[in-house]
């Protein structure tokens, strides 16, 4: 396991072909628009190995969902500046041109994107719309692509597919939507999926009928996931390793159960404090993050958290100034609080009120 | 939108202006062409046969039937495919108003003191198929055109005229041949003789008339007549797309030795209709054209632009239109009841402005009475100082108020024909020019379409709402002063119902004048009463008149024999055109 | 659907008989009640020197005498079961559809509507092929390089095609393209496809031009701002994200929905076209149903203006009757009941 994490440590080289499938080394996606630099990623780094599952968990706009596009190569060219390195399967993305990136992108890896109703075409079938995504990489006829639709739809869960192939997207419930999508996106046996919130416009019961779904298919396809969300209920299912971003940064880094268990970035504790839970009364609940979420043009000097960090400052830590780095062995975190006082301040006032 | 239509034609034709160096230029051997070249002489003589002369019309003709039609230029394109008894001589400017015989063999012979006109037909003279023409045509082709409920377009002068003892329309008539009509005898096949109901001493200007043009009966289909007229002259209809266009072609049976009238030089004829009329302008200055047929002259937008460029101000002739642009100072509406009142708006009018409103001198020159000069029988009257005081008498004016008792003015109304610029434009005027003599006018716009009808042209309507100067205009039927004036100023054609022509104007010794005029078949002596006529009107102060009017025309250089022919009204003569 | 169609037929129908009682009522009846007498009407179509019982004649030939219910009636009667016509020597009868024949040229109107509909349809195809052709490519190159020299410089010209009219653009290209330079037909210039098609088009292609330069700066804004607004959706992505070519992009998934309005105000000016491409038959002098429009209401021509009115509305109404059809066809979305 914590091989997985020591290949994207600080001592990369950027002409070294990765061991790991998929790995991001200091990847920056800065889009220039008329009130100035957007600087959505700033210098993010990590990987994933096949058959496992990685979760990034962040608020809206901390630059989760462009950090998966960007791997996709979506984020390409206009007024975005994009720097670092995306290996895929030993292969590198952003030199790579943008044909082999779109060859690559629905077969090798795979996108699920948040609201099935929205990312599907209205104007075509369930159906045409997955076959054309087979189609695209595979030369094969209609007829048999339509075989391998249907076949995908009944994988994904969809009762009587033969005949739901020529429904319309409007014609299919949330959740039949989304696995539809799901078939779509696995349609060419990705090898990286990655899901941006593929649960969040879904009723509370089909929530957990798609992650199930995708644990399943993970299992039987063995690719590796990348699940972006910003709920950590979805990822405490699921993943197996766990990115906590901020500000287009990384804020802490490592197994799942590690960061779920003992969160050391006071960012993710606001995260875990603001899960809700029915176990408890929502006036003991003290933990919450305050404020909004910093400007991507103006990110606050220092630890880009500390406008909202109630720790900021303490003992004299250069907060406001400088920023933190990302430091440690398995379980990796920027925060300039010194690990015996993090461990400390989670144990004795932020566990309680979980 | 006028003014935006007007910008952009002049756009047009600016840039027309910059390939105007393509266009033809005249290398005529009958000398370059030359401002007012086709006025009172012909322009680029030639005797060349052949090619196409090409026509444009911005509406459509009313009918091309001869017995259904009453436009100027109908009348002047018709003798290309159909030869009346009379015409106007084909000579330029004001030698065209003598009468000249076209189908007859002379202008009539008038007995029963001019009630009884006969006239001998040419012989050798043939329809387009063969068949002669004889005097039965003539009479079957008057007579059909005393048929109003077919032909409801054309003149009734023959209606008014003819004796026809209840005779209403040969489709009506029993008799074998249908020419049952007594009005008409034709003795022999050469010989058709007249019928009047009274004295008629100009008849051989309804000789003129395109009714008496000869239809065969045979080939009469009444109103669908006008799609193919069977021809007498030398053109017959080759094509005829009614609304866009029509080709006329040689006709094989015309014999130019029956004929000294026409040239027939052009070997075909070809008519656009319903053309954008910005559009017809800007062809015929790039010699994409070669005559506007209506003959109303180059639109404004054009005007400008020919006129300030040399090359193209050559290509132009200011045409005399036998057009008067008037007023009729309505004697029913006190206190014009009294004639120094109406002398007073006479001498307090400013004749300029007047002329202003229709373009200045390229609309026209001042009027100083109503008949034309281009009229036979035209007289130099001017007895409320126009010429020397264009700009209007005041101090007569005032002098003329004192004498009807309203020393310091009176106020009354004045309208016009609301979808008319011009006619607005001289209410205004003529607003001003009485306002500095005390004279209040109201301006009042009526609707073209029922100007006459229902408004001015309506006695009580007229009376009652006090339109004490009515804004109008005239033209002639035919050069003389019975087709000029007498519609305008005999008391007795006045309709109470309305529809009137006669907008007012009633005075007894002109309608004795006018009688006096009609039973006298003495041309010279004829033409000397229209004129006292008219010194009448002038003298009694009931018509004000504005401007005679001109149209500045645009002499294509593809064009030979062009000349402005007065007896057609100041068309250039179609029967004498060729093409270089 | 068949009972969708069949409701909405029925509704044309009642649509083109309102549509006729009103034209009716504008041209007949508002002159009776502003004082018009039956011969004062009369005289509008006969020759300047008519007198009173020629008039009279005439006013009684064109049924003015008649309660206008029962003019309109009998206009009704002659669409149904078409009617006589006295032509002097001999009766013609006008087969139905008959719309009378002209108070002006007493020519039966049914026959020479069908005549300029032939003109009119082949400005308004060729037209509007040109200016659909031209506007969707420009507003999608514009959408795409939105910002660009290009799509600033089309933006511009789709402005002045949109700002200057057809009098003043088809007269100017006219001068230019037809008399100066002499590479294109002059005013008036029509052939019938049937007669010669390459002439057809040569008559055709300035007035082509003209009508396309206006209306396609219309549709290149529209499409313009309809593709910036899809290519931002959501499934736009998902088909990037698919693989596909980004031409297969732009054109299948972004233009397609983009498509949706164009398509409605697209219906709509052709159906306006047909019913009469009233500016630019009248500024090129092309014989059509606009110019045929035109001359009916300046002469006062009630036949003419009838049948001119009811063929533009049938026009008007036939297309929308498509744009709602084609819009259950591209949109799945929508569905007739």
């Amino acid at each position: 396991m914590s091989g997985t994490l020591t290949t994207a440590g600080e001592s990369l080289s950027p002409t070294r072909v990765p061991s790991s499938f998929l790995e991001v080394r200091d990847l920056r996606v800065h889009f220039k628009t008329d009130d100035g630099l957007v600087k959505a990623v700033d210098g993010l780094s990590f990987a994933v190995e096949r058959g496992r599952t990685m979760g990034i968990v962040g608020e809206s706009g901390s630059g989760k969902s462009v950090t998966s596009l960007s791997i996709l190569g979506l984020h390409r060219g206009g007024n975005t500046r994009l720097s670092g390195e995306i290996w895929l399967d030993g292969e590198e993305l952003i030199s790579a041109s943008r044909e082999e990136v779109r060859r690559l992108r629905g077969q090798k890896m795979a996108m699920i994107f948040q609201d099935p109703l929205a990312a599907m075409h209205p104007f075509y079938t369930v159906g045409a719309q997955i076959i054309e995504a087979y189609r695209v990489h595979n030369h094969v006829s209609k007829r048999v692509a339509r075989k391998h639709a249907i076949d995908m739809l009944g994988r994904v869960g969809i009762p009587q597919p033969a005949r739901r192939v020529d429904d319309y997207p409007h014609q299919f419930s949330g959740g039949m939507r989304q696995r539809a999508m799901i078939a779509m996106a696995l349609v060419n046996n990705p090898q990286l999926l990655i899901a941006d919130e593929p649960t969040t416009a879904l009723d509370v019961t089909v929530q957990a009928q798609i992650l199930d779904l995708i644990r399943d298919l993970q299992s039987e396809f063995g690719s590796a996931v990348i699940i972006i969300t910003h709920d950590l209920g979805v990822v405490a299912e699921l993943a197996d390793e766990l990115l906590v971003m901020y500000a287009g940064k990384s804020a802490e880094y490592g197994q799942a159960e590690q960061v779920f268990n003992r969160p050391e970035h006071p960012y993710t504790w606001g995260l875990l404090g603001s899960m809700p839970r029915l176990d408890r009364d929502v006036r003991e609940r003290l933990i919450s993050i305050e404020g909004t979420p910093p400007s991507l043009i103006n990110v606050p000097p220092g630890c880009a958290f500390h406008p909202r960090c109630r720790y900021a400052g303490r003992d004299g830590i250069p907060c406001r100034t400088v920023v933190p780095e990302l430091l440690g062995e398995a379980h990796r975190v920027a925060c300039h609080l010194p690990s015996p006082v993090r461990t400390r301040i989670f144990g004795e006032d932020i566990a309680p009120h979980l | 939108m006028a003014a935006v239509v007007a910008a952009g034609a002049a756009l047009a034709l600016a840039l027309a202006g910059c390939g105007g160096s393509k266009t033809p230029s005249s290398n005529s051997s009958s000398g370059a062409a030359a401002y007012n070249a086709a006025i009172g002489k012909v322009a680029a003589v030639s005797t060349k046969k052949g090619g196409t002369l090409t026509f444009a019309d911005s509406g459509d003709w009313d009918s091309l039937d001869p017995a259904d039609t009453y436009y100027g230029y109908s009348w002047d394109f018709i003798r290309l495919y159909g030869r009346a008894l009379t015409m106007f001589a084909p000579k330029p400017g004001n030698a065209g108003v003598q009468l000249v015989p076209d189908l007859a063999t002379s202008l009539g012979k008038p007995s029963d003191g001019g009630k009884t006109w006969t006239y001998t037909l040419r012989s050798g003279i043939k329809f387009e198929d063969g068949t002669p023409v004889t005097s039965k045509d003539v009479k079957y082709a008057v007579e059909r055109s005393l048929d109003k409920n077919v032909f409801v377009n054309g003149p009734t002068y023959f209606n008014d005229f003819l004796d026809l003892q209840g005779y209403t329309s040969p489709y009506h008539d029993p008799t074998p041949g249908k020419l049952g009509c007594k009005c008409i005898d034709t003795p022999d096949d050469h010989t058709i003789v007249f019928h009047l109901i009274k004295p008629f001493g100009g008849f051989d200007y309804l000789a003129m008339l395109p009714a008496t043009i000869p239809v065969p009966q045979a080939k009469d289909t009444g109103i669908k007549y006008k799609e193919h007229v069977v021809s007498t002259g030398p053109y017959e209809f080759d094509t005829n797309n009614p609304g866009k266009n029509f080709s006329l072609k040689r006709n094989p049976n015309w014999d130019a030795s029956t004929d000294p009238n026409r040239t027939a030089l052009p070997d075909k004829i070809e008519v656009s209709l319903n053309v954008n009329s910005d559009d017809i302008d800007n062809r015929l200055i790039a010699g994409d054209l070669d005559v506007a047929v209506e003959g109303t002259g180059l639109g404004t937008a054009a005007q400008g632009r020919v006129l300030a460029d040399p090359n193209l101000k050559k290509n132009t002739d200011l045409a005399s239109i036998t057009r008067l642009w008037f007023s009729v100072i309505n004697p029913d509406v006190a206190p014009l009841d009294n004639i120094h009142c109406r002398k007073a708006v006479e001498y307090a009018v400013d004749h300029e402005g007047y002329q202003r409103a229709y373009g200045g001198a390229v609309g026209g020159d001042i009027a100083t009475s109503l008949l034309p000069p281009t009229i036979p029988g035209h007289k130099d009257i001017d007895l409320y100082n126009f010429k020397s005081k264009p700009n209007g008498d005041d101090a007569m004016a005032k002098q003329e108020l004192q004498a009807c008792g309203h020393p310091d003015g009176f106020e009354t109304n004045i309208s016009y024909r609301a979808e008319r610029p011009k006619e607005k434009a001289t209410a205004e005027s003529i607003q001003q020019a009485l306002a500095k003599v005390g004279i209040k006018l109201t301006i009042k716009p009526y609707p073209l379409g029922d100007y006459a009808k229902l408004y001015a042209g309506k006695p009580d309507f007229a009376k009652n709402n006090k339109l004490g100067i009515i804004v109008y205009g005239w033209g002639a039927d035919w050069p003389d002063g019975f087709g000029f004036l007498q519609q305008i100023v005999d008391s007795r054609v006045i309709r109470a119902a309305g529809g009137n022509t006669n907008l007012g104007i009633k005075i007894p010794e002109v309608d004795q004048l006018i009688d006096k005029a009609l039973s006298t078949t003495d041309a010279s002596a004829r033409n000397a009463i229209w004129g006292q006529i008219d010194e009448s009107v002038m003298e009694n102060a009931e018509a004000l008149p504005g401007i005679w009017a001109k149209s500045l025309d645009y002499r294509s250089p593809n064009v030979t024999n062009a000349y402005i022919n007065d007896g057609l009204g100041g068309f250039y003569d179609y029967a004498w055109m060729g093409v270089k | 659907m068949i009972r969708y169609l069949i409701r909405r037929l029925l509704a044309a129908v009642l649509l083109l008989l309102i549509v006729s009682m009103a034209t009716f009522a504008i041209f007949f009846l508002v002159p009776r009640l502003a004082g018009a007498t039956p011969e004062g009407l009369a005289s509008r179509y006969m020759g300047k020197s008519a007198n009173s019982s020629e008039l009279h004649a005439t006013a009684q030939r064109l049924g003015f005498y008649d309660p206008i219910y029962v003019q309109y009636g009998r206009f009704v009667k002659g669409i149904v079961a078409g009617e006589d016509y006295n032509l002097g020597p001999t009766t013609e009868h006008c087969p139905a559809p008959c719309f009378g024949y002209s108070f002006i040229t007493q020519n039966p109107v049914w026959p020479e509507l069908t005549d300029r509909i032939g003109v009119t349809f082949s400005l308004a195809v060729g037209g509007a092929a040109i200016w659909l052709l031209a506007g969707l490519s420009t507003g999608v190159l514009s959408a795409l390089r939105k910002g660009s020299v290009f799509d600033r410089a089309a933006m511009g010209v789709a402005l002045a095609g949109v700002s200057l009219p057809i009098f003043f653009t088809g007269l100017v290209a006219l001068v230019i393209f037809s008399y100066t330079l002499h590479w294109t037909a002059p005013g008036g210039s029509y052939t019938p496809f049937t007669q010669n098609p390459a002439e057809w088009a040569y008559d055709l292609i300035l007035p082509w031009l003209v009508i396309a330069f206006i209306n396609a700066a219309g549709y290149a804004r529209l499409t313009r701002a309809g593709m910036l607004e899809t290519m931002g959706e959501d499934h736009i992505r998902t088909a990037r994200a698919k693989g596909l070519a980004e031409g297969r992009v732009v054109i299948r998934h972004g233009l397609r929905s983009a498509l949706t309005p164009i398509l409605t105000i697209f219906g709509l000016d052709v159906g306006l076209l047909l019913g009469g491409a009233i500016l630019t038959e009248t500024t090129f002098s092309l014989p059509g149903v606009g110019q045929y429009a035109v001359l009916a209401v300046t002469n006062n021509d009630l036949p003419k203006v009838l049948g001119v009115t009811l063929v533009g509305s049938f026009f008007i109404i036939f297309a929308n009757l498509v744009v709602d059809l084609l819009y259950a066809v591209i949109d799945p979305r929508v569905r007739l009941a």
